[in-house]
């Protein structure tokens, strides 16, 4: 149950001043109460069960940086790009917050990437990617080492200000989380997922819980081809398993802020 | 009548004239005689070829995204940097053939160099010896090479990791690109940071 706070003036302020002094005290020393009452009354944003959600999609290269080239001559610019607005469609439609910070075939600096994902302070960063090579999606997390390990109590824990080029390291372990819960919502979809590590430029430096996943052809067995990456269906399954899977990220999220 | 200051002249000047032939023949001789010590010193043998050894690739396979290790007999040269590049050429040789299972075109020429240097940092007690390895890619494998974060990262993984399994004193690595530094391999595998090569040997058939 929150607890008000009352201020009164002290008594020497009180006895000394005059009338209209004495007034004015006590009016300033209420509404500091009323402030602090409304303070303690209100739970911070971050606490609440219901609280702020925000994903950031990062649709990877632009505007000189084509990136790869795909099986039918597109850039993967073009690919990282569409697939940004779908999910970024099917996010906002589930009442998520989204960020994407590309929506046009802008360059955009890798450390300019992770400054505007680290000013969101959001609870999801996806990187996207497109690749011919391999099959299904492939996701991949930072391999920059996790500074704490769980249980080691000697371990040196995630610093309030850390180096720029290693930001994720303490992010490291609710990355692999996160990869996790996209890795069971894409396989309960019936896709060929890998996970992996990488370093990769602007996701080391994000300041959230970071994976970058790449969009490779579906294959069978025989590796033959069954799903290219223009196919609007396999493009709109690899979408609704990732809205899936952030949803029950933001559930995970909001269940354990509770407890 | 020819006076005979003329005559004293002439005989002088006949007589120089018959010196200097002389001494230009013995120059003559002389430089050829060098010509031919210069030919000897020529080597006359053919080069040796080094024994056969035994060399671990750590291949990649993009198909599961995992490094799996092959046994090759190699002739490998004494000299570890050159050691270290005939058998990284020769993982990028198997990438260069057409059944690949991790297909990048460039062959054994990829790599144009390897530098040994003792390694950066802080010194590991259980490494007093270890190793920085600087390996010297050609841009035109660089400008080849398939784009993607799981190829890449294969790529430069495989390298770390054949590295080590060869040269157990190398535990860090790091990629140059014609001799400059590089950002990224092909957009996405960052090429500018130092990889701890002993990260990159994994277990059998596990993901990297």
């Amino acid at each position: 149950m929150p607890v008000g706070i009352e201020i009164r003036p002290s008594a020497a302020a009180g006895n000394c001043a005059p009338r209209s002094r004495r007034v004015a005290l006590w009016f300033v020393a209420a509404t500091a109460a009323a402030q602090l009452t409304c303070a303690a009354q209100a739970p911070p944003a971050s606490a609440s069960p219901q609280g702020r959600f925000v994903v950031v999609l990062d649709a990877a290269h632009g505007g000189d940086d084509t990136g790869g080239r795909l099986a039918n001559g597109a850039p993967e610019k073009n690919f990282t790009l569409g697939f940004s607005v779908r999910l970024r469609s099917l996010l906002t439609a589930r009442g998520i917050q989204v960020l994407t910070l590309r929506e046009s075939d802008t360059g955009i600096d890798a450390n300019h990437r992770a400054e505007l994902a680290n000013h969101a302070n959001a609870q999801a960063c996806l990187s996207l990617h497109a690749s011919e090579s391999g099959s299904g999606t492939h996701l991949f997390i930072s391999s920059l080492p996790s500074p704490a390990r769980a249980g080691d109590k000697n371990a040196p824990q995630p610093a309030r200000f850390a180096a720029w080029k290693t930001a994720q390291a303490a992010w490291v372990p609710r990355s692999l989380a996160l990869a996790g819960v996209l890795n069971s919502a894409l396989q309960h979809a019936g896709m060929t997922v890998t996970l992996g590590r990488a370093a990769m430029p602007g996701v080391d430096s994000m300041a959230c819980p970071a994976v970058a996943v790449e969009i490779a052809p579906e294959r069978n067995a025989a590796q033959q081809t069954t799903a290219e990456l223009d196919n609007a269906d396999y493009q709109a399954r690899v979408a609704a398993a990732l809205a899936a899977a952030l949803l029950e990220w933001r559930a995970d999220a909001w269940q354990s802020e509770v407890h | 009548m020819i006076p005979r200051h003329q005559r004293i002249i002439v005989s002088v000047l006949l007589a120089a004239s018959l010196l200097m032939g002389v001494v230009l023949w013995q120059l003559r001789d002389r430089a050829h005689q060098r010509l031919m010590a210069g030919e000897d010193s020529a080597p006359t043998r053919a080069p040796e070829v080094a024994p056969a050894e035994q060399a671990t690739l750590l291949v990649a396979s993009d198909a599961d995204n995992t490094l799996f290790s092959q046994v090759r007999l190699l002739p490998l040269p004494s000299d570890p940097g050159a050691r270290a590049r005939a058998v990284l050429g020769k993982l990028l040789e198997i990438y260069s053939t057409p059944d690949a299972l991790h297909p990048a075109p460039g062959g054994a020429g990829s790599v144009t160099q390897v530098f040994l240097l003792p390694a950066v940092g802080e010194k590991d007690p259980q490494h007093p010896d270890a190793q920085l390895a600087v390996v010297n890619l050609s841009g035109a494998f660089v400008a080849s090479h398939p784009s993607g974060l799981e190829t890449e990262t294969l790529t430069v993984l495989s390298i770390c990791g054949t590295l080590h399994a060869n040269l157990p004193r190398v535990t860090q690595v790091r990629f140059l690109v014609d001799g400059a530094q590089h950002s990224t391999l092909a957009g996405h595998a960052d090429l500018t940071r130092t990889y701890l090569a002993a990260e990159a040997v994994p277990t059998e058939g596990s993901h990297p």
